[in-house]
């Protein structure tokens, strides 16, 4: 009690005297660009999560072959999420004569929960949004099932046993663009009309699914519920399952946000570290004068974590404050670039932002504060006596302690975690060591040279220490920016990379070999750009080596039965794949095979080798990480398909990254040209097409009646806006993260500050102009900028090349960016140094030294 | 131990290591100080005054040898009991007045007495500052008093807890002989008044004489005995 009351009288008499001003100044600044971040970050990300739940009409699904369980409805409703119902299954649908296989689906109220439908009374017209779905008695058939039945709005359909009114052409649904695994044409109809259709049998391969969405914290509490529940034959599916252009795209974005956060973050920590520093060079005096006057270590210890909590919720307070102000105007001011309403800044961001802040500064300014402690009573009689070093392990222990859980929950990715703490304590360590071996080496370089070159090296090399910890200060604020303006820089140019101007907005499969090369010709006449075109047959994996894929998968418990009866794969990918042992689905059913000398850009070899012209015909198999992943697999395994009839025995030859955001074909098992020649196969292709009116497809259609047609305009322009939302966040979140930087670089000049007060005044006393004081402190922190330029610059380039290639991106050195970063260094630290020095250079000699 | 002896000490010896080897700066001092005394300890500089006075206020501890203050061992003591000792029964004056700049006069005077966590320290504080005529200067900040000035807060701070011992380190070193002879009136006008010992140190023969005893240290040692 004593304590806090002596605490609360220092703190306000210190305040009043405006000496914790600097400090709460620069925590407040620090701690307001990691929450202007965070808030951003947060809202983005949120955006982004919206953008890309629109795949799965909604944030999340719970999927089963059979009947849903009551249990799960009754969770989502009690955690308060919204729900609706989606039955799917594939029946004829019957317009007088005519006849089409089409994927049936009925909805519930509330579908989508996310985006929107997309309806027309003319099929392959751009349609206007709907609201509401059909009415009972209603269905809405999209382009192709009209198109192919004749069917005009008022017609009647029959589907199963119930006759439904067409009273719209669906254009689009916001789910339709996930898996491609729906070949057939579609029908959406009210859930009430399904039992009366009679098509739901105890027989009939339907897949029931329950729509969710609400908030994340609501999404992760049902998620966690479910995993505790007994294994069923549910399985819960979000965007990353279903989509992995988008999955990719969104995480992608995600982790750079997050790392760009944790930068913040960490800049904070050196601002908090700097800033701390000088807290305790200033109170040395105080504390052996206090201890002179009875007070205890435990006192004062409390005394000073009482002080600095309150300062750190102060400043938590202001800085917060400050954070969400500003990310509020730049919100504003990027409203056109962002192109939508962001959703509001969480709570969660709030608290997240109090407890980083707290943590950092316990974890960075403890340590200094442990010292200030030990300050021996003695100096108040000789103020040269300093308080002995704090040992290696109580000095690093809190702040790799705040560290590695900062990083932990910011990035939340474990193997991301790991390199980013690694490779942060490695670069605290090289800088340290490197830079106690340049300030040698400047020392040596104080003999010769103009006055004020000598002044300033003398100046760098005496106070060898803190030349040291302002090197490690300046080299990890500009190497992390550094690190992080390069990837920026990267991962902007592979989105813009990935999706050119005019990426492929149509897929065409089922080309029979005869029609290719017209086909071909005829969608070049109608002006498209047309991707690879690439052979595909249907195969089935029956054995893994020696094992039968049934084997394999009765082994695995949960396994969702069979997803939807429509054939299996795409040539974006197959159907799934998704997280939790579903790889085994895989194995389950069809898989759509290929074969291809050419090894596309957007696929990248990660282990084996690519075939040659030599290994024509060769029994050998390459496979997508993904399915390698899931089943398990390694080089030189012998998987053996069964295609049409025939036995392919082949040897994993290689696994492949496949960038599936490409929009071009692209295949889980591609064999060597030459081994299943002979199976009868089709086609398949994608091509950037934009139809003069429907009348061209419906062309097409008519001409090649085999050939099934997929428009992805939809999902790419949500990739697309995915995208662009991302690399907007990305700059403006860059900005918060320069304006951390500028903060480390003002606490860390500020701790010298007090120790030049006293020998500039000398030095103005012995006649030195103004003009070489600024000339010396130029040199100084000129020679400080640069060494930690080369620093930063060497270890940001080495960085960016690992965490490249952890987030997927091209690295590419940029020499010019290596001189820009290290001239950049020397020129904002001598200016920093001017800036922050030009009080000191001002004042008047006898001020300090009287 | 005499119940009148405020301040023993026997064979008190401080070596610090240089880059020559090891160097004795107090050695084998032996020392009595009586209740109510005042003892000048006066030397060359370099002659070891500052780090005998810590020592015998237990700011520093010997290599060898023992210091009783106030009938504690403080070689027996860790670093918080010393400072409680310090808290309850030592005062302090020093050469550079050891003000904390961010405290009014007032709030400096009160801080021993708000460590040892009395009620009273407001009122103890000004009248105290009263005393030594400051009373009408409680709230200016040290950077807007003289050293003077500054040196009679130290004064009223090291006396406000009435403390057994008043140490005090070149009390008129950084201050002019005008100055300096005022502020040296008042010491021991104040000692004689709250009956406090005083043990002080200096080079200032004027100072020193008005001691009851003055011990001379050259080297380390004391040249004419302590006892």
């Amino acid at each position: 009690m004593r304590a806090l009351d002596m605490a609360w009288r220092l703190l306000r008499r210190e305040w009043r005297h405006g000496e914790l001003l600097v400090l709460l100044l620069s925590l407040s600044v620090a701690i307001a660009s990691q929450s202007g971040v965070g808030f951003l970050v947060d809202r983005v990300s949120r955006a982004i999560d919206l953008q890309a739940s629109e795949v799965l009409a909604a944030d999340m699904r719970i999927e089963s072959a059979g009947a849903l369980s009551a249990e799960s409805e009754f969770e989502a409703q009690r955690l308060g999420l919204r729900t609706a119902h989606l039955t799917t299954l594939l029946s004829a649908v019957f317009r007088n004569d005519a006849n089409q296989l089409a994927n049936i689906r009925a909805v519930s109220d509330g579908y989508p929960l996310r985006g929107t439908l997309t309806v027309s009374t003319t099929p392959f017209t751009p349609g206007s949004k709907s609201v509401g779905i059909p009415a009972p008695g209603e269905a809405w058939a999209d382009s192709r099932l009209a198109a192919a039945l004749g069917a005009s709005v008022g017609d009647t359909l029959m589907i199963g046993a119930r006759d439904l009114r067409l009273t719209q052409i669906l254009i689009s649904r916001p789910d339709q663009g996930s898996g491609f695994v729906d070949f057939a044409a579609t029908v959406l109809i009210n859930e009430a009309d399904l039992a009366s259709t009679q098509l739901v049998q105890p027989t009939s391969r339907l897949t029931r699914a329950l729509l969710l969405s609400g908030e994340r914290a609501q999404l992760q509490a049902f998620r966690s519920w479910h995993a505790s529940q007994p294994p069923n034959r549910e399985r819960v599916r979000d965007v990353s399952d279903d989509s992995p252009q988008i999955g990719s795209a969104a995480r992608r974005a995600g982790r750079f946000l997050a790392i760009a956060g944790l930068v913040a973050v960490l800049l904070c920590a050196v601002a908090v570290a700097m800033s701390a520093r000088t807290y305790v060079q200033r109170h040395l005096d105080t504390v052996a004068l206090m201890k002179t006057l009875g007070a205890t270590r435990a006192l004062l210890a409390t005394i000073s974590v009482i002080q600095l909590l309150a300062l750190a919720l102060l400043a938590t307070l202001l800085g917060c404050t400050a954070g969400w102000l500003t990310q509020e105007w730049l919100v504003h001011v990027l409203q056109n670039v962002l192109q939508t309403n962001l959703p509001p800044p969480g709570f969660g961001t709030l608290f997240a932002s109090v407890a980083v802040a707290v943590t950092m500064l316990m974890g960075f300014a403890l340590p200094s504060l442990l010292q200030l402690m030990r300050t021996p009573a003695l100096r108040v009689l000789r103020r040269d006596v300093q308080p002995p070093p704090i040992g290696l392990l109580l000095a690093a222990l809190p702040a790799v302690l705040a560290l590695g859980l900062v990083v932990i929950t910011t990035l939340d990715d474990w193997q991301l975690s790991q390199w980013f703490f690694l490779s942060l304590c490695g670069a605290l360590l090289a800088l340290a060591v490197v830079g106690t071996g340049l300030v040698r080496m400047a020392s040596l370089l104080r003999k010769g040279g103009a006055r004020q070159w000598r002044y300033g090296i003398a100046s760098l090399a005496r106070r060898r220490m803190e030349s040291v910890a302002q090197i490690v200060a300046f080299g990890l604020a500009f190497m992390l920016l550094l690190v992080l303006a390069s990837l920026r820089r990267d991962l902007v140019e592979d989105w813009r990379r990935l999706l050119p101007s005019d990426p492929p907005n149509y897929f065409f499969v089922n080309i029979p070999t005869s029609d290719k090369d017209e086909f071909y010709d005829r969608l070049v006449a109608l002006g498209a750009r047309v991707e690879r075109m690439l052979p595909m047959v249907r195969g089935r994996l029956v054995r893994i080596n020696d094992e039968a894929v049934d084997a394999v998968r009765s082994a695995d418990v949960g396994v969702r039965e069979g997803r939807e009866a429509a054939p299996a794969a795409t040539g974006m990918r197959a159907t799934g794949w998704g997280r939790g042992g579903s790889g085994r689905g895989l194995a389950e059913r069809e898989q759509n095979l290929t074969w291809s000398f050419e090894l596309g850009d957007d696929n990248r070899i990660v282990e084996g080798r690519w075939w040659t012209a030599a290994d024509a015909g060769k029994p050998l198999v390459s496979l997508a990480t993904e399915f390698q992943q899931r089943l398990g697999l390694k080089l030189g395994d012998r998987l053996t398909f069964a295609v049409g009839g025939e036995t392919v025995v082949a040897t994993v030859a290689s696994f492949r990254e496949v960038k599936w955001d490409s929009f071009r074909p692209n295949f889980f098992i591609v064999f060597p040209p030459g081994l299943l020649d002979g199976a009868a196969g089709t086609y398949m292709t994608s091509a950037a097409f934009t139809p003069r009116t429907g009348s061209d497809l419906a062309q097409l259609v008519q001409r090649f009646p085999s050939i099934s047609v997929f428009n992805v305009g939809d999902l790419l322009a949500q990739v697309r806006a995915i995208l662009d939302k991302a690399v907007s966040a990305v700059q403006s979140v860059f900005l918060f993260t320069l304006l951390a930087g500028v903060t480390v670089l003002l606490a860390a000049v500020q701790s010298s500050r007090d120790e030049r007060r006293h020998e500039t005044a000398v030095m103005r006393v012995l006649g030195a102009a103004r003009r070489t004081m600024v000339q010396n402190v130029l040199v100084e922190f000129g020679a400080l900028g640069l060494l930690a330029g080369v620093l930063s610059a060497s270890g940001a380039a080495f960085s960016s090349y690992y965490l490249a290639r952890i987030l997927d991106v091209q690295y590419r050195f940029n020499m010019v960016a290596w001189v820009g970063g290290v001239m950049l260094s020397t020129v904002v630290v001598a200016l920093a140094g001017w800036l922050a020095m030009r009080t000191v250079l001002d004042q008047p000699p006898r001020t300090a030294l009287g | 131990m005499s119940r009148d002896i405020v301040l023993r000490t026997e064979k008190l010896t401080r070596e610090v290591s240089s880059p020559e080897g090891p160097l004795t700066i107090v050695r084998d001092v032996n020392l009595e100080v009586e209740s109510r005394a005042s003892v000048a300890i006066v030397g060359p500089s370099g002659a070891g005054k500052s780090t005998l006075l810590a020592l015998l206020a237990g700011l520093d501890l010997p290599t060898s040898g023992k210091v009783w203050l106030a009938g504690s061992d403080l070689t027996l003591l860790d670093e918080d009991g010393r400072a409680r000792l310090r808290a309850e029964r030592v005062g302090f004056v020093f050469q550079s007045f050891q003000l904390i700049q961010s405290l009014t006069a007032i709030e400096n005077v009160m801080l021993p007495l708000e460590l040892a966590g009395r009620k009273d320290a407001t009122e103890r504080s000004q009248s105290m500052l009263e005393r030594v005529g400051l009373g009408s200067r409680v709230g200016h900040y040290p950077r807007q008093l003289s050293g003077g000035e500054q040196q009679r807060v130290a004064m009223a701070r090291a006396l406000v807890a009435e403390p057994a011992v008043l140490f005090a380190d070149e009390p008129t070193g950084n201050l002019d002989s005008i100055t300096g002879g005022r502020i040296v009136d008042l010491l021991f006008e104040l000692n004689t008044h709250s009956a406090t010992t005083l043990v002080l140190v200096t080079h200032d023969t004027a100072l020193a004489s008005r001691c009851e005893r003055v011990l001379r240290m050259s080297n380390g040692t004391l040249l004419d005995g302590g006892g």
